[in-house]
């Protein structure tokens, strides 16, 4: 029997969000995410379900656009687009994502790179999953300093996507669309409810019954660590390798 | 017609105060003709990133060469923040007008169009909108009760890309960056750089004209080796993450920025 590794737990768990979906988009720069949707897409082969698209933004092999910058914007805009991954320097309790700046707008005393299109796809995509490794009041803040996007929209503002769970290296949160805050569902192995009400920074709700996050079975398992990374590291070759040394230091 | 001109020329063409449209790392950012503009001593330029912008951008900011930057975001990606984007924030030394990924392509599009503004979903209740006078919500006239933001058209006296090949007639390859053709189309004049010029018209081939900017844009063309470089081009050269990792840690402060720029310049004129 073997266990899965911290970022496999966060692979697997990635697949079961997005389960279902038909195309999934993913930022350049996010392996994990990017692991998630392989694993998802290779799994639904295997029970013979409905294929899934990938489409990695900034990768030559698995990017299907031709019309350049704007054609993703304008796929997700008529609902082409089923999930998408969104972070932020700070995530606050209503779903607000900040990817700007801390202190105050526009001399901000951290800047980040800037919302990207976080201010569109949020509104429009309608699983976009929160995703952030670290876990911490400096990120999971009460109040996000500037809102690059907002997690819910008022009556009569056109609002199709938004936030359907947020995902730490901690833990993973669903959102309540309809109160507008999260709900703590499950911990991942080595952390407890006690340590992620300690390092959260805003309220939230509790499911009845907090498990432990879900693990993948000895099948899936393989699978992640043989198709899933060999796919994997055409794209993300170095994070290919963290991967692999990391499941070969656990079996040691 | 196209002129065929010198990098230095080029550069030359890109006067104090213009509003300036780049392209992103990787998708065709003329980093190696910065080092020209800078020379070229050029100020106060307002910047328009299609949609995000990089190395090139940092670099003329930290030159001091931007007074303003229209962007949605500014980073060095795999190789983290941009470092004079983030000091010349922190200053003060720049206005900064923060905008989302298809609000700038909208803003490029309805100057493609010749229309005032195109209205775009997402944006309401962000303070993306709420920092931005200049973007106003109006009534969807087709529709009851259903609010929705009009961008107003982005037009930028000039443009500047780099691209793999251009021909004789002025015709620039920019195969399937469509970003590229957007700034052409959206500016009133055109600068590119290439990788080499060729004698053979890039129209003649009806399989990849498509990929073509035709010479109608195209106001001047300069031939400039790996002009991309330290980013990669598509189809020609990967990108050197060694030289844009260098260039991160240098440019943390203003005098390792300066000392970098130097032997970055010595090294594109070899």
């Amino acid at each position: 029997m073997t266990e899965a590794t911290a970022r496999e737990t966060l692979i697997f768990t990635i697949a079961r969000l997005l389960d279902g979906v038909r195309h999934v988009a993913v930022g350049a720069s996010s392996p994990i995410p990017a692991a998630g949707a392989m694993l998802l897409r290779a799994l639904s082969e295997q029970r013979g379900g409905e294929p899934v698209r990938i489409s990695i933004l900034g990768s030559a092999e698995h990017n299907f656009f031709t019309q350049g910058a704007s054609e993703l914007f304008d796929c997700a805009a008529q609902g082409r687009i089923d999930a998408f991954f969104l972070g932020g320097g700070q995530i606050d309790g209503a779903g607000n994502i900040n990817l700007v700046g801390s202190g105050d707008y526009p001399n901000s005393e951290v800047r980040w790179p800037g919302s990207f299109g976080s201010a569109f796809l949020y509104y429009v995509v309608p699983r976009v999953i929160l995703f952030r490794e670290e876990h911490s009041p400096r990120v999971l803040v009460e109040k996000v300093d500037f809102i690059s996007a907002p997690g819910t929209s008022p009556p009569g503002v056109y609002r199709v996507g938004g936030p359907h769970a947020l995902l730490t290296g901690a833990a993973l949160f669903s959102f309540e669309g309809d109160k507008g805050r999260f709900r703590l569902d499950s911990v991942h192995p080595g952390h407890t409810a006690e340590e992620i009400r300690a390092s959260t920074g805003f309220a939230f709700a509790e499911a009845p019954q907090i498990k432990p996050t879900p693990q993948p079975d000895q099948a899936t398992l393989a699978l992640l660590r043989g198709r899933i990374l060999d796919e994997l590291a055409e794209t993300y070759p170095q994070f290919a390798e963290v991967l692999h040394a990391d499941a070969t230091g656990m079996a040691a | 017609m196209t002129a065929f001109v010198s990098p230095s020329e080029l550069a030359a063409r890109i006067k104090s105060g213009a509003k300036l449209a780049v392209p992103p790392d990787g998708s065709g950012a003329s980093v190696g003709l910065t080092k020209f503009i800078i020379d070229s001593g050029v100020r106060d330029l307002h910047l328009v990133c299609a949609p995000i912008g990089g190395l090139q951008v940092d670099m003329l900011v930290g030159a001091g060469a931007v007074s303003t930057i229209e962007t949605s975001a500014v980073s060095l990606g795999e190789a983290g923040g941009a470092p004079a984007f983030i000091r010349a924030i922190r200053q003060q030394t720049i206005r900064i007008m923060d905008a989302t990924c298809p609000a700038m392509l909208t803003g490029l599009v309805a100057a493609q169009k010749g229309v005032p503004f195109i209205p775009m979903r997402g944006l309401i209740g962000s303070d993306i909108l709420r920092t931005r006078p200049d973007w106003t919500v109006i009534d969807n006239p087709y529709a009851k009760d259903d609010p929705i933001v009009a961008i107003p058209a982005i037009r930028p006296d000039v443009c500047l890309f780099h691209a793999p090949e251009a021909d004789r007639f002025g015709n620039v390859r920019v195969g399937r960056r469509g970003e590229l053709q957007l700034i052409a189309y959206a500016s009133d004049i055109t600068l590119v750089t290439v990788e080499r010029i060729v004698e053979t018209s890039l129209l003649s081939d009806e399989a990849s004209a498509a990929g073509v900017l035709p010479s109608l844009y195209v106001s001047a063309v300069a031939e400039l080796k790996h002009g991309a470089w330290p980013n990669g081009l598509w189809g020609e050269y990967e990108a050197d993450a060694d030289e844009i990792s260098r260039y991160a840690a240098a440019a943390r402060t203003a005098e390792g920025f300066d000392r970098y720029m130097d032997a970055f310049s010595g090294a594109m004129a070899q």
